[in-house]
């Protein structure tokens, strides 16, 4: 079988698998890396959102093989080293604005919140509500509005 | 503003044991290492009152155990009994006999122990509990009533705990109980001298079980709570941001490995044969292929090999129950079946209005899909997932694989929200299935499109109303409800039967008609009113959704309530102050009027709606403003629904006892979610016996382009002394707001639901292989 490397919240890992398995299962099924969720696997309700080189995407549309040994994999679970604290800024307006029901899209919704922020930022502009617009991540407990004011607090802390 | 509810001076509702009214509660200091209490449970702590009983209150105990004899507890000393306990590290522990489905369940139980035994919050360990068979029907989480059958029993546990705790420090320190005080986990003395709870937990324990007297252990009255009623975060908020938090496909069970099933290409089909097991059984990562009783499932070393294998199987299908049914059938038959309205002649003046309403199939499914680990063995099984109905699931499983009941362990999980889907047990069912005809354990998720097409959905209902008036006075009241059979499932139907005798409902009613008696009640005074239901059989496999009736109901009767308030020349929310009857409705309604700036000036296409609804012993008002105008409405969003958007959505609830205002308030802001998803966007389109919704792109539930940019919940002063329900409260009214601003916006009132239900906004997954393949250009999406 064919082999695959590249490094995952700052650690090369090296993993056996068929070149098509996306990475999503890579991460949950064989590394045991859980944060990135399962919620539909086609590309479409972002739960799996985890960063490569530091821009949110789907793991679960992305053959293994399409992921170079250089490339940087980051989840959820590897998200506060990058900014060497205990929590990154996006996590703590999390916590602080008691964002989460279920739970369950959250771990996704901070990533893809994390890569807006910088995407914005990087367009010269600070997060407004039409960026959130752009947010596709699906909450069925429907916790849009705290997300939204989670987002604009950890953008300022960031 | 009208009087607040509030003035009148807090009720005991029997909360003070010994009090009037109230019922007696037995207490156990129970053996064990260190100091465990526990209370029989299943006590009604609220009045039985009729009107907003939204399910019956659970038997008592003393009518299911014979808890005086002393001899059996000695022999199973928590049976039937829930118990808290207190750990050498100072913490406190209690295995819930619920389900945490996003609901802040854990939290809220957290808060009502760490209140009573004075200890800080993050002190507080909630798990959930095994299937408890001796609990009957006390372990099931359904009818938002888990705060209101929780609430006492287990602050009398936590406070007979207390107590113990103090007694123990004053024996050791040879001195008055009384003398002692409790904070944050410490006893102390005037002189100075301090025990930690953990210090003394193992002194405090029992060597042998033994009832204790808890007629005089006092509960905290409102005025005296520094926890409960002040808003928290919740519990698992640091796992939850982190990713640790533990859902079913996250637990390592050993050799549970990723496995999914082929489906039919209709509801309920039937494997007739399959013709390549063996080359796929020979596919990479594969280890099994079992053909089951609606499908054929695949073990494999990942869930996307499972995916692969299941497209590759080749296989030949028998019809399902449904294989003919479309929309139109469906609404066909539905017509058919409703029931004619009864009142008697009216005077020749009188006018009437008619009013029909149809609302399409939806899907109660939560983000996670369903999902179950099984591992059967020739003489036992053990399975793990997110059950709200667990002994049901247990004994139904045992009766499958052909074991006794206890031979069975069902764990409960927490889930990744559950909207009514986990009232079943579907797929902890096929699991165990799977998982015994491959003689392995297997870790069984469904595909999204699986929980779509296959899973449970809230049945297309018709809602037909009729109105007459004369002059300034309503006559009738006539709502006749029409649905597809809507399946409780057995837990609540145990349940449910289990109380017949004490259900406030004359005849001999069906379970759907008891339910439906006992959620819907019009809240306003309309002379002669009538409310009726039938259901009519057809093969789905269907369920409640975020309540059962009410959000329909309600929209159908708001949505007439405003044509009548129009009809007879007066302002909507003036007509509903007018007619409401109950007075916490009343100052809902005032609330939200004043803080939604009701009637505020509005350019044409936009527009005000209000929706108002009592259940669950709560109340609650909505009011929205939603944006009709063209630029709005046809805003472009790739692979999303547009269409009109609330702008603006306020929802005013009295929940009786708010236990946690940030925690209801979070119910309150996802009810309006999903109130408008059902009104503007998401419903099932059955074609042929299948659902064409495969994914969240065409299931159109709320998105962020949808949700209003000004959200905000006004938490009422408590009004009682013990909780409503909460978790399904505001949807309903929220619907009816959505609606009517709707109509009001457009001069059209709405009449089916979705209002973008006739247009198909999406191509359809091919029926067959029933699970798409993922999509391999992530990269080129990335930002």
């Amino acid at each position: 079988m064919p082999i695959h490397s590249f490094k995952l919240n700052g650690t090369q890992v090296t993993v056996e698998t068929e070149d098509d398995v996306r990475l999503l299962w890579v991460l949950r099924d064989l590394l045991g890396v859980t944060g990135p969720k399962y919620g539909c696997g086609l590309g479409v309700c972002q739960a799996c959102t985890s960063h490569i080189n530091g821009k949110a995407f789907n793991p679960c549309s992305v053959p293994v093989s399409q992921i170079k040994p250089t490339d940087e994999i980051t989840t959820i679970e590897g998200l506060p080293a990058t900014v060497g604290k205990e929590l990154h800024p996006m996590q703590e307006a999390w916590i602080a604005h008691d964002v989460a029901q279920c739970g369950y899209c959250q771990p996704g919704q901070i990533m893809a919140a994390v890569a807006k922020v910088k995407q914005v930022r990087a367009a010269g502009r600070e997060i407004g509500d039409a960026d959130l617009d752009e947010l596709r991540n699906v909450c069925r407990c429907g916790t849009y509005s705290r997300i939204r004011a989670a987002i604009k607090d950890g953008a300022k802390q960031m | 503003m009208a009087a607040a509810p509030n003035d009148s001076p807090p009720r005991s509702d029997g909360e003070r044991p010994g009090g009037p009214g109230r019922r007696r509660f037995l207490g156990y200091l129970v053996a064990a290492p260190t100091l465990a209490v526990a209370v029989s449970y299943g006590v009604d702590v609220a009045s039985p009152r009729r009107a907003a009983a939204a399910l019956p209150s659970p038997p008592q105990p003393e009518e299911i155990f014979d808890l005086g004899d002393v001899q059996n507890l000695a022999a199973a000393p928590t049976s039937g009994l829930i118990s808290v306990r207190v750990n050498s590290d100072g913490s406190a522990s209690f295995a819930v006999p619920r389900a945490e489905v996003g609901q802040g369940m854990t939290t809220a139980v957290a808060m009502m122990i760490a209140e009573e035994l004075d200890l800080p919050l993050d002190k507080v360990r909630i798990t959930l509990a095994d299937a408890r068979p001796e609990l009957l029907m006390n372990q099931f989480t359904g009818g938002s009533n888990s705060m209101r059958s929780i609430f006492v029993p287990v602050r009398t546990a936590a406070a007979i705990a207390r107590r113990r705790l103090i007694s123990t420090a004053a024996a050791r320190w040879d001195v008055p109980a009384a003398e002692l005080t409790t904070k944050h986990g410490v006893i102390t003395h005037p002189d100075g001298r301090t025990a930690t709870y953990g210090s003394l937990a193992a002194a405090a324990a029992a060597t042998r079980t033994t009832q204790v007297d808890a007629t005089d252990v006092q509960l905290k009255t409102r005025e005296e709570f520094t926890i409960l009623g002040t808003p928290r975060g919740r519990v698992d908020a640091h796992a939850i941001v982190t990713g640790r938090k533990t859902f079913g496909t996250d637990l390592r069970v050993p050799d549970a490995m990723p496995t999914m099933v082929r489906r039919p290409p209709t509801i309920g089909g039937t494997v007739a044969a399959v013709r390549n097991a063996a080359a796929v059984r020979a596919m990479p990562g594969v280890t099994d292929v079992a053909v089951i009783d609606h499908g054929v499932a695949v073990r494999a070393a990942t869930f996307g090999q499972c995916v692969d294998a299941l497209r590759a199987l080749d296989v030949e299908w028998g019809p399902g129950p449904v294989d003919g049914e479309s929309d139109a059938t469906v609404l066909a038959k539905l017509k058919k079946a409703m029931l004619p309205m009864t009142v008697p002649s009216l005077p020749l003046l009188a006018k009437t209005i008619d009013a029909e309403f149809t609302f399409a199939f939806a899907s109660n499914s939560p983000l996670e899909p369903d999902s179950a680990i099984a591992d059967v063995r020739a003489d036992r099984a053990e399975v793990w997932a997110c059950l709200k109905a667990p002994i049901d699931a247990q004994a139904d499983i045992a009766g499958r694989l052909g074991l006794p009941q206890d031979a069975v362990t069902v764990h409960v999980v927490e889930g990744g929200g559950s909207f009514g889907r986990h009232l079943f047990h579907d797929v902890a069912a096929e699991a165990a299935e799977i998982s015994q005809k491959m003689r392995k354990p297997v870790k069984l998720s469904w595909s999204r499109t699986d929980s779509f097409r296959q899973g449970r959905t809230h049945p297309m209902c018709v809602s037909r109303v009729r109105v007459s008036y004369l002059g300034g006075e309503v006559l009738t009241y006539e709502q006749r409800h029409t649905s597809v059979r809507t399946d409780f499932g057995h837990g609540l139907g145990e349940m449910l039967s289990a109380t017949a005798a004490k259900l406030p409902i004359a005849g001999n009613l069906s379970l759907a008609e008891s339910v439906f008696e006992l959620t819907q009640s019009s809240p306003y005074d309309f002379g002669v009113t009538t409310q009726l239901l039938n259901e009519i059989p057809l093969g789905f496999e269907t369920g409640s959704m975020r309540n059962i009736y009410s959000p329909n109901v309600v929209c159908a009767q708001e949505l007439v309530v405003d044509r009548l308030a129009a009809a007879m020349g007066k302002d909507r929310v003036a007509f509903r102050r007018e007619y409401l009857k109950d007075d916490r409705l009343r100052a809902v309604l005032d609330k939200a009027a004043a803080e939604g700036e009701w009637g505020r000036s509005l350019p044409a296409g936009v527009a005000q709606g209000i929706g108002v609804h009592a259940e669950y012993r709560g109340a609650v008002a909505c009011l929205v403003e939603i944006d009709c105008r063209p630029e709005t409405v046809n805003r472009p969003i790739e692979h999303g629904v547009t269409g009109p958007r609330v702008t603006r959505a306020l929802t005013v609830v009295d929940a009786g006892f708010a236990i946690n205002p940030r925690g209801l308030e979070a119910q309150m802001i996802g009810g309006m979610n999903d109130a408008i998803a059902l009104a503007l966007t998401s419903s099932l389109h059955i074609k042929d016996g299948l659902p064409l919704e495969g994914s969240w792109d065409d299931y159109f539930y709320t998105r962020q382009w949808n949700t209003p940019l000004d959200m905000r919940v006004i938490v009422m002063p408590n009004t009682r002394d013990t909780p409503s329900g909460a978790g399904e409260l505001g949807v309903a009214p929220a619907l009816a707001a959505v609606a009517g601003a709707y109509a009001r916006a457009t001069g059209t009132m709405p009449t089916r639901f979705p209002i973008n239900h006739g247009t198909l906004g999406f191509a359809p997954f091919p029926v067959e292989p029933s699970t798409p393949q993922s999509p391999t250009d992530g990269l080129d999406r990335s930002f």
